[in-house]
């Protein structure tokens, strides 16, 4: 089979793997809402800081069902043996990560469009301004933090590690980074931290989709920050992979 | 003139300062069931990891199918069927989602139903690989190696940790895989499995092979006999290079005392015994 039919089928075989850990998939789901009902209710945010709010939890969800995501199943399939196996057949490699990593890109679709969709409904926050400017963060941040996911899996020792690994870089990186406030009053060192990495402008671009709707213009700054961080983690990827 | 499946030539593996693998060289024909036996750390399975391209080797040659595996040829890896040492499974997956899934990576795969038949695994179909017992999960390693339908399948200890009756049954579809042609380079560091499935075994010990050939062979390559008896309750055994002479002096004495010659017996070395001696000569050696 061509590696492009190999990729879908890699593709099916992981989303069908995903609904079976219940638990996980509703977590996985639920966790960027629980933070969006709970924020927005407990400091009644107004409509300024819901501007805030929608697009910081809409980068947050990119993260987590990428970065976050693939660095655990990667490191849970190097140690159950998974990538060894895989290794030793004649499955393309490129097939192999398309598949994985398409469904990481499923997961954060569905994610940003409910958060959309619940900020309009629920919140009154607008429809998006800019619907390319929106694709174009999603793909770039995907890209991004999805490889510096599988990136980060091999400097993981093993799976009972995972969870502190990913949580010392995800919750630092979320808070400095805008998801629940603006990081305009934030200490200048934390800034300019939250400035070098990638999350923020990811915000900052999907904030100009969705709220102001300054177009990709605007952001181009941005732009080549979080594509400059998925050369680095594509390089990083590739570079240092463990099979086993 | 028999083709050749695997041809290995002083090969080297070193880690750091270890040396693992030390100047190995052998042969495997097509068709044929070859045992790599040995004590564990002998360098057994970096050997079969650098034939399977999983490792890179520090020196000499190896072709594997007419391949460098080095070189990690897709085609290679479509003819070749793997079970290592250790189960790579997604525990979610259902043994015919599993075996289905993997087998669509190949150009020519053998029918899931029929595989999982072959492996014994009828009736698991539907349940997770995680829900399976540890003999069942090496029975899906087999069958994730087969599916395939590879010319060449590599077993690195493959019963490890099987009661008797599911060894006997392994032993068996390892018996129906060389029925139908299927080249088998197989691990083990138990003896009787060598003796049982392999044409031919090598003895390794600390990354060199200690002694090469049929299994029959080996044995009566050592060519003392072991004659035994009981004298007043103690156990005699006397070693012999000629037991027609030593039994016909033994028996002679003992007629000519007019007793007898309890629990006489005549045995010659097996393969374990072969075995011992060669991996307890080295370990002298290396002191």
């Amino acid at each position: 089979m061509s590696t492009a039919v190999l990729t879908w089928r890699q593709f099916r075989f992981e989303r069908k793997l995903f609904w079976r850990n219940p638990s996980a998939a509703f977590f996985n789901f639920t966790l960027p809402f629980l933070f969006l009902i709970l924020i927005a209710s407990v400091f009644g945010a107004d409509r300024k800081e819901l501007n805030t709010l929608i697009p910081g939890i809409a980068g947050m969800s990119v993260l987590g069902t990428t970065f976050t995501a693939l660095a655990y199943t990667f490191v849970f399939n190097r140690e159950q043996g998974i990538l060894k196996r895989i290794r030793g057949t004649p499955m393309p490699p490129l097939a192999y990560f398309g598949g994985v990593i398409a469904s990481a890109v499923a997961n954060a679709a569905v994610q940003v469009t409910l958060i959309v969709v619940i900020g309009h409904v629920f919140y009154d926050v607008s429809w998006p301004q800019d619907y390319l400017e929106l694709v174009v963060f999603v793909v770039l941040g995907v890209i991004a933090f999805g490889s510096l996911g599988i990136a980060f899996a091999n400097a993981i020792p093993n799976f009972d590690a995972a969870a502190a690994y990913v949580n010392a870089v995800f919750l630092p990186v979320i808070f400095i980074s805008g998801v629940f406030y603006s990081t305009d009053s934030m200490p200048r060192l934390l800034k300019a931290i939250a400035v070098a990495l990638p999350l923020k402008h990811v915000i900052d671009g999907l904030s100009g989709a969705i709220v102001t709707g300054t177009g990709i213009g605007g952001h181009l700054t941005a732009l080549a920050v979080v594509a400059g961080w998925a050369v680095a983690g594509l390089f990083l990827t590739v570079r240092y992979f463990r099979w086993d | 003139m028999t083709e050749t499946a695997i041809q290995v030539d002083g090969l080297r593996k070193s880690y750091g300062q270890l040396e693992a693998v030390r100047g190995v060289s052998f042969a495997v024909s097509r068709g044929e069931v070859f045992g790599l036996l040995g004590p564990n750390g002998a360098g057994k399975t970096t050997t079969v990891e650098i034939l399977e391209g999983y490792r890179e080797r520090s020196g000499g040659e190896v072709t594997v199918l007419g391949f460098d595996p080095a070189s990690r040829d897709r085609e290679l890896r479509s003819r070749v069927g793997i079970v290592l040492q250790s189960s790579g499974f997604y525990p979610r997956a259902t043994v015919r989602e599993a075996v289905a899934h993997f087998g669509a990576a190949y150009p020519r795969p053998r029918d899931p139903q029929e595989t999982i038949a072959l492996v014994g695994l009828e009736g698991k179909e539907d349940t997770r690989a995680g829900q399976l017992s540890g003999g069942q999960q090496r029975r899906l390693d087999l069958a994730l190696a087969l599916v395939g339908d590879p010319e060449l399948i590599f077993l690195d200890e493959p019963t490890t940790g099987f009661d008797p009756a599911a060894r006997r049954a392994a032993w068996e579809v390892i018996r129906s895989l060389r029925g139908l042609g299927k080249t088998i380079l197989l691990t083990t560091h138990y003896l009787d499995e060598a003796q049982a499935l392999s044409d031919r075994v090598a003895i390794v010990k600390d990354g060199l092979i200690v002694a090469e050939g049929p299994p029959s062979e080996l044995s009566s390559r050592r060519s003392s006999y072991l004659v035994s008896y009981q004298d007043n309750g103690h156990r005699v055994e006397l070693e012999t290079e000629d037991p027609t002479e030593l039994l016909h002096r033994l028996t002679g004495e003992a007629l000519a005392r007019g007793s007898r010659l309890e629990g006489l017996s005549v045995s010659r070395p097996t393969l374990e015994d072969v075995y011992l001696e060669l991996t307890a000569q080295h370990e002298g050696e290396a002191e």
